[in-house]
């Protein structure tokens, strides 16, 4: 069950993050709404970098299903991601991801470094 | 289908990607698109002028120009700024090219641009800026048969 984290889950600027937490499982699940460009890129990788050394996680599970937009802003978003986990031996994973955001993965071949599930459940139950 | 034109200057602030690519892409609707021709647009423009704004000025507020042009079936797109220009446009049009790796960037851009639109030509001087001219050809309405 994922906890919502009362703490972190005040929207900034908007709706692009809410950030949820699962301690059990020690990664950070991270839902992303709206559009995820150049502007709002700073603020979620902030945001998200914050909460993930602040408390140790050693997974981040992305969840893309409010995304309604995303550029290459995003691919450099997600790469940045898996470095941080990947130095920790940790893994990245994303859900939900839709056809749009699925056809700028493909041309990165992210596809090669995170793992890809259906939903948050699917995730935990390959950690 | 009757030619139109529009133009739009804007100052390369980071918050006028969204409005840039709402812009172009409410333009566009007057021939007619598919949702996914739509989201093509959104996305090569929200390249274009990310580009000009983090590349072109390097985060300084300067002004971006965007001219749409649509002739007959076709929507030509120009986004072009004054600033620092591409030393090599050819490394800049690979995949993963970036020229500040500190700013976690993908070097996707162009790549995605050029993906998206039908054409992509890179006009760019250094220290006079970039002019990037994209195409897409929309499906002529067919009445035959």
């Amino acid at each position: 069950m994922l906890i919502e984290n009362k703490k972190t889950s005040n929207k900034i600027g908007g709706k692009e993050v809410n950030i949820k937490f699962n301690n059990q499982k020690n990664t950070l699940f991270v839902d992303l709404n709206g559009e995820l460009d150049h502007h709002n890129a700073k603020r979620i990788r902030e945001k998200i970098d914050s909460e993930f050394d602040e408390n140790g996680y050693k997974n981040i599970s992305i969840n893309l299903k409010g995304l309604n937009f995303m550029d290459s802003s995003g691919i450099g978003l997600i790469m940045g991601r898996y470095k941080l986990v990947n130095e920790l031996g940790g893994r990245l994973f994303l859900t939900n991801v839709n056809f749009r955001v699925n056809k700028i993965l493909d041309m990165s071949g992210i596809h090669k470094l995170v793992d890809i599930y259906e939903n948050n459940e699917d995730v935990l139950k390959h950690l | 289908m009757k030619d139109n034109t529009m133009k739009l200057e804007i100052p390369s602030k980071s918050q006028n990607e969204a409005f840039a690519r709402v812009v172009v892409a409410s333009f566009a609707a007057q021939l007619d698109p598919t949702i996914e021709e739509i989201a093509d647009i959104k996305t090569a423009v929200s390249e274009a002028v990310t580009n000009a704004i983090i590349h072109g000025y390097e985060s300084k507020i300067e002004k971006i120009i965007i001219e749409c042009n649509i002739i007959d079936n076709r929507l030509e797109i120009i986004i072009e700024d004054f600033g620092v220009g591409i030393s090599n446009i050819q490394a800049a049009r690979e995949p993963f090219y970036t020229s500040r790796p500190e700013l976690e960037r993908s070097g996707m851009g162009f790549t995605v641009m050029e993906t998206f639109m039908d054409s992509l030509e890179i006009c760019s001087e250094e220290n006079k800026g970039t002019k990037i001219k994209m195409v897409k050809e929309f499906n002529k309405p067919s009445f035959e048969e």
